[in-house]
């Protein structure tokens, strides 16, 4: 890797990880840890569960928020107060949502002018989800009540 | 009184909808993006509020709005989206949103908001 590329700018990371506590704090009641952020080298995701949302504008790139599919289930329950099974629709369209908010309130903190796009959903252990292979990508790991989740992101600024 | 729901996510529509039920005497209307939204106002509107979201697919929250606002000046808009940035705020009130709740929110938030715009429009109260 370049020194260029491993340049990670610390605003993004440290928004990330409001937003993370931001959400699930306020729409799961669920209170997170944060451990210290590293460069992660594989396109395999953390867990099995992923979110996915893309960013575009004066930032481009992606955050995939992976979570084990225990942990999942647990805080979908805590966000819905159903007990969906991992594979309910209702239970892609909270992960999805859940992660639509953490990247649209990490993005208010960059500082800059950015859209989002819509969030996907991948279920399924091991999967794998495609990057930019000039941006590092930073996993900020994330432990709760219910298990572990990952937030990485994969994005430079081009603004 | 009239609700209409828009968001993309319709885990977020029924928490919006448990909110909105809590409020004696509504009527909930749903939809799953803009364009959905204007179908839902042309076959059951007017409505007296509609919540809308800003990113959506097929059209956007922001789009939707600035539709509506061509014909009706006074159904109560407020958007429930996860932009937060000033300007975005600005453009939704340009384009004739009421009020504004950046997601996330609890329910007591969304609830205290439909609160304070109904009474700001001078309509009456709810709950
Ligand atoms: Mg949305």
């Amino acid at each position: 890797m370049t020194t260029e590329t491993v340049q990670i700018n610390p605003t993004i990371i440290k928004a990330f990880v409001h937003s993370t506590k931001n959400v699930l704090s306020t729409m799961a009641n669920t209170q997170c840890t944060i451990g210290k952020p590293y460069l992660k080298e594989k396109n395999t995701s953390h867990y099995d569960v992923s979110g996915i949302v893309g960013f575009t504008g004066e930032i481009i790139g992606s955050v995939v928020i992976s979570f084990t599919s225990e942990m999942a289930i647990k805080l979908v329950e805590q966000f819905t107060g159903e007990n969906y099974t991992a594979d309910s629709d209702y239970f892609a369209d909270a992960v999805g949502e859940l992660s639509n908010m953490i990247a649209g309130n990490a993005k208010s903190e960059f500082g800059l002018t950015a859209g989002i796009s819509i969030p996907s959903v991948i279920i399924g252990t091991n999967h794998s989800v495609a990057r930019m292979s000039d941006v590092p990508c930073v996993v900020i790991p994330c432990e709760t009540p219910y298990g572990k989740m990952a937030v990485e992101v994969n994005v430079k600024c081009v603004g | 009184m009239k609700f209409l729901l828009v968001d993309d996510s319709r885990t977020m529509r029924n928490i919006w909808k448990k909110v909105v039920s809590s409020i004696a005497g509504t009527e909930v209307f749903e939809a799953g993006d803009g364009l959905e939204g204007l179908k839902q106002i042309t076959e059951n509107g007017p409505f007296d509020v509609m919540l809308v979201d800003w990113n959506m697919p097929n059209m956007d929250g922001l789009t939707m709005v600035t539709k509506v606002r061509e014909t009706d000046k006074k159904s109560i808009i407020i958007m429930c989206t996860t932009e937060a940035e000033k300007p975005r705020i600005i453009e939704a009130i340009k384009a004739g949103v009421n009020n504004y709740v950046v997601k996330p929110f609890t329910p007591d938030t969304l609830l205290t908001k439909i609160d304070d715009t109904l009474k700001k429009a001078g309509v009456g109260q709810p709950a």
